[in-house]
């Protein structure tokens, strides 16, 4: 266990927003950006675009092969930060912490391995005909195809936790959904569409007593709240760098060592072998097995910083930060009749991403007109088809906070909320 | 002050979006298609029947397309406007209509819209400066395509 962080910098907005250049982004002559769509994609302070270019002006070169200088520095730059990142997450060992291309490759590795095994791999992690995978009718579809697939590849059953009225997980019928047959719970920690926070702890801890692994998207939660893997009790993680101020093309998998050194390899390759003769190859320990080919050396040592950033502020800081603002959201478009959120009221296990529907009005129409303005949010099913399908809609417009959103923001999104409405109902058209 | 909004949401459009014509699914039909939108998760379905005019020298002439959409005021009113338009004209007719509604959609406003051949549906073109909503307006005219294919893979069988 790695110690708590203590933010090094007090939680100033409008330095905060300085870090932020593309906030100084005009749209057009009359139009400020108001950038609500960190849930896509973060924007990425000086740090993270001066850690990029650093590393490319001073130290780039090929990582973990060479002897020269120049590889050498940049090996210690790309290992340096795969330190930071998992610290970021508590991990008792960086071995533990794989650079993937993103999330989605992430959790696709974890789904194709466990489908991969053969007679020398260990039952828990080989899923087999006629076991099950659990997953829930939240996921994004990069936490619910992959297993889809492993289902159809291996004659496994997927079954899945519904979700209730109230826009959170239906764990009553938990117990004939979680048995023994159930390999693998696979959940995010947080919708990227309702804002609910799930319940991981408590989930992982039944999985884990009836001997399931739980595989984690954090995709959501990591660069919004304290996270820690240890603490979560999950088996693993899988996070995005371009949601949590960093760059994209780079995502982590955080695994047990036990389980990735046990586990058939993802992609193979360069890189990730022990010794390689013409009919066969055996493979090196973790991180280096899951890791063939060349990896995302920059974008790498920019997620590090993005996690040196995120960790001088605090995520407590952050959190609260995000907090206000989603009860401020939310208080705004109680406000406008036609709203229905998809989300749960504001509270601590409510975090910052605010999803609606307007009676009689499309999202598309509705980000067309929150566009107009300035106000960028994302609109249609977010990548969570069956969640949206769930509430009886086909798509929602999404705003999402991030530590620069400010008050201000918010009210001119509830704002334009109720121009959109305006809008489309005007008596004249 | 005008709102640049209205060169997208044309008073054209939005009548469209609030009262579509030809809406609903009807028989008869020669072919029916079913078109979504991955993106956005909007859906088409849209059925067409064609009819064989001897007095056009034997073309084939849209007796009727009916649709149900689910979808964005671009892509509900673009429906509407494409009903009103080829409904009585041959396929043969249709086609320049469906060329240049495409030229002008991929050409980011560069070309301007003939109103001469494609009627109301010019009302829909202010979606070219706007790429995102290309697909919602270009949607219902893919599947009135895939349906007319449709019918001619029935004829050949």
């Amino acid at each position: 266990m790695t110690a708590p962080f203590h933010p090094t910098r007090p939680f100033d907005l409008e330095s905060i927003r300085r870090d932020f250049p593309i906030l100084d982004r005009r749209l057009d002559a009359d139009t400020a950006m108001v950038y609500l769509d960190s849930g896509a994609t973060s924007q990425r302070p000086r740090p993270v675009i001066d850690a990029e270019v650093d590393f490319l002006t001073h130290d780039n070169a090929a990582v973990k092969r060479g002897a020269h200088r120049m590889a050498e520095a940049a090996t210690d730059a790309f290992e340096h930060a795969r330190t930071t990142i998992g610290r970021f997450i508590g991990a008792p060992r960086s071995e533990e912490v794989v650079i993937t291309r993103g999330a989605t490759e992430a959790l696709n590795l974890v789904a194709r391995s466990l489908g991969d095994g053969d007679d020398t791999t260990p039952a828990q992690l080989r899923v087999s005909p006629g076991d099950e995978i659990l997953v829930t009718e939240m996921e994004h579809h990069a936490n619910l195809v992959p297993w889809q697939e492993l289902a159809r590849r291996t004659g496994a059953t997927l079954r899945w936790i519904p979700l209730t009225d109230e826009f959170t997980l239906d764990l009553t019928g938990l117990p004939s959904l979680l048995t023994e047959r159930t390999k693998v719970l696979a959940l995010t920690h947080q919708s990227n569409v309702l804002g609910t926070v799930n319940p991981v702890r408590e989930l992982a801890e039944a999985a884990r007593a009836v001997g399931a692994l739980t595989v984690l998207d954090a995709a959501q939660s990591a660069p919004h709240m304290p996270f820690d893997v240890s603490e979560l009790g999950v088996d693993f993680a899988a996070l995005s760098g371009h949601k949590m101020l960093g760059p994209t093309g780079v995502g982590v998998l955080w695994g047990r060592y036990e389980h990735l050194a046990a586990m058939p390899p993802y992609l193979t390759g360069g890189s990730m072998i022990e010794t390689v003769t013409m009919d066969r190859s055996t493979y090196a320990a973790p991180p280096a097995r899951f890791e063939a080919g060349t990896p995302p050396v920059s974008q790498t040592v920019g997620l590090g910083a993005a996690c040196d950033y995120l960790s001088a502020l605090g995520m407590e800081q952050i959190a609260a930060h995000e907090q206000a603002l989603t009860t401020r959201a939310l208080e705004g478009l109680s406000g406008i009749d036609a709203v229905r959120v998809l989300g749960p009221g504001a509270s601590p296990q409510r975090s910052g991403a605010v999803a609606f529907v307007i009676d009689g009005v499309h999202p598309h129409d509705v980000g067309q007109v929150l566009d107009s303005l300035g106000i960028q949010v994302r609109v249609g099913h977010h990548c969570a088809w069956p969640l949206h399908r769930r509430y009886g809609v086909t798509g929602s417009t999404r705003a999402s906070f991030s530590v620069h959103t400010t008050e201000a923001e918010v009210d001119a999104f509830v704002d334009g909320v109720a121009r959109a409405i305006d809008y489309f109902q005007a008596a004249s058209r | 002050m005008t709102n640049p909004l209205d060169s997208l949401y044309t008073e054209l459009v939005i009548e469209h979006d609030k009262r579509p014509q030809n809406a609903g699914l009807r028989e008869p039909f020669d072919a029916e298609v079913h078109h979504v939108n991955p993106t956005c998760g909007d859906e088409i379905t849209l059925r067409l029947h064609l009819d064989r005019d001897d007095r056009a020298g034997g073309s084939l002439r849209i007796r009727d397309i009916s649709y149900e959409a689910i979808g964005c005021a671009m892509s509900r009113a673009s429906a509407s406007i494409m009903s009103d338009l080829l409904i009585g004209r041959t396929t043969e007719e249709a086609l320049p209509v469906i060329e240049h509604l495409e030229t002008v959609m991929s050409s980011r406003g560069t070309v301007e819209a003939d109103e001469e051949l494609i009627g109301d549906a010019v009302a829909l073109m202010g979606a070219a400066k706007f790429p995102a909503r290309i697909k919602c307006v270009l949607m219902a005219w893919k599947a009135y395509q895939a349906a007319l294919v449709e019918t001619q893979a029935m004829g050949e069988r």
